[in-house]
């Protein structure tokens, strides 16, 4: 029997309505690692930019860092608790495969039956989230999402490991996503890279673990392919992204790539061709490289300090293992 | 139309000083990259993406290693043109 189904009611638009942020408690500089991988403070921030990441101590988990990173947002926004409807978190770091951060999360929020999944795209997946976080609003299946970009990436470093283990710092950042009477969140756009899948890599499996097949798992990465698909793939599809959203580098305010490394900050605001009055995010040299929290944590600490607005124009770019992408312009709350 | 060495060693030198600061006429094809003109590899590959773009050349991530010397680089370089 021919029947017509009832859509939901959409709304025009999407928003983001409110930050929050937690970072690791302990502040780890350059001179603490570098013994193991023969380096120095002056190498570090000449390569990187680092001069300190925070790091979670072996009490805080990355549920804790979550949460508080919720709390905020979730005050900041002023929405009413129960019309959250979806909890998103992107971690690699959760040590649990199943069930999900996210509805461990729900638990803990008081909005036990909400729409709560965990995503894995690295160091793309809070502005993966924010795309999902748009759709769900924009086609009424949500009220409001939080969305978490939470790492405890210090779990899986390796000490000796020159690739990428000293970048990395423990953080989480949260945004409330609501609806909007005019888009304040443009085209998401995103992929990924299959082909290059082990660019960012584990350096072993988990069963392989398991078996005594080898150590416990760490990041590792090829740097010289890293930047280059980081700096000149990335900078292609940010003008894409900025295209489909009817904008051009003159229009951007804030511009918050994932801060994965100074350099690639630079060289990427160097191949935009960003005007001089573009405030861009550095938040990497004091926290080091947060995977899915970066954005977030540089984007909250922009307000707080008062270099970024509301109403601001804010570009935002994640990339990382996978490799994985994703974007999109924001008008800050 | 391919480029003559000299053509690749003045535009190698060019990119070179924009991305360093190093002085073109010290790009010469016997300086090592890292000992002599003192470009870390993030330089490195912000000078290769460069050179591929101005020579429309490919230069695998896997070959950089290989490029020591300006003159490896210049070598490499006018072997790949088509």
């Amino acid at each position: 029997m021919a029947v017509s189904l009832k859509p939901r009611p959409t709304v025009p638009g999407s928003q983001v309505l409110a930050y929050g942020a937690a970072r690791g408690d302990v502040i780890v500089p350059n001179d603490d690692l570098i013994e193991p991988i023969n380096s120095s403070d002056e190498w570090i921030q000449q390569r990187t930019g680092i001069i300190t990441r925070t790091r979670a101590s072996k009490d805080v988990g990355v549920k804790d860092l979550s949460l508080t990173a919720a709390k905020e947002a979730i005050e900041a926004s002023g929405i009413e608790l129960e019309t959250l409807d979806a909890i998103i978190v992107s971690t690699i770091s959760f040590p649990y495969p199943t069930p999900s951060l996210a509805t461990l999360l729900a638990g803990e929020l008081g909005r036990p039956d909400v729409i709560a999944y965990d995503i894995s795209a690295a160091c793309a997946g809070f502005a993966y989230g924010i795309g999902q976080a748009d759709a769900l609003v924009r086609t009424g299946a949500a009220r409001h999402v939080l969305v978490i970009g939470a790492e405890k990436l210090s779990d899986f470093v390796d000490p000796t490991d020159r690739s990428i283990s000293f970048l990395l710092g423990d953080g989480a950042g949260a945004a409330i996503v609501g609806p909007s009477d005019e888009p304040k969140i443009g085209p998401t756009v995103w992929g990924s890279d299959g082909e290059n899948w082990d660019t960012i890599r584990m350096t072993n499996s988990l069963v392989n673990f398991r078996d005594g097949d080898g150590p416990w798992p760490t990041l590792e990465q090829d740097g010289r392919t890293v930047f280059r698909w980081a700096v000149w793939h990335t900078a292609k599809k940010i003008r894409e992204m900025l295209e489909q959203s009817g904008l051009t580098v003159e229009d951007i305010d804030v511009f918050v790539p994932h801060q994965a490394n100074m350099r690639i900050v630079d060289e990427l605001a160097k191949q935009l061709k960003l005007p001089e009055s573009v405030v861009i995010a550095r938040d990497i040299a004091e926290t080091g490289n947060t995977s899915a929290a970066s954005i977030p944590l540089a984007t909250h600490r922009l307000l707080a300090e008062g270099a970024a607005t509301s109403g601001d124009v804010l570009v935002q770019f994640g990339f990382g293992a996978g490799l994985a992408y994703a974007g999109q312009v924001l008008i800050l709350p | 139309m391919a480029h003559t060495e000299n053509e690749i060693l003045a535009g190698l030198a060019e990119i070179v000083n924009e991305e360093t600061g190093v002085a073109t006429e010290d790009v010469q094809l016997a300086k090592s990259f890292t000992d002599d003109l003192d470009i870390d590899s993030i330089s490195m590959m912000t000078i290769v993406v460069n050179a591929e773009e101005k020579f429309d050349v490919r230069i695998p991530d896997e070959e950089v290693k290989n490029l020591a010397t300006v003159g490896d680089a210049v070598k490499f370089i006018e072997g790949a043109q088509s």
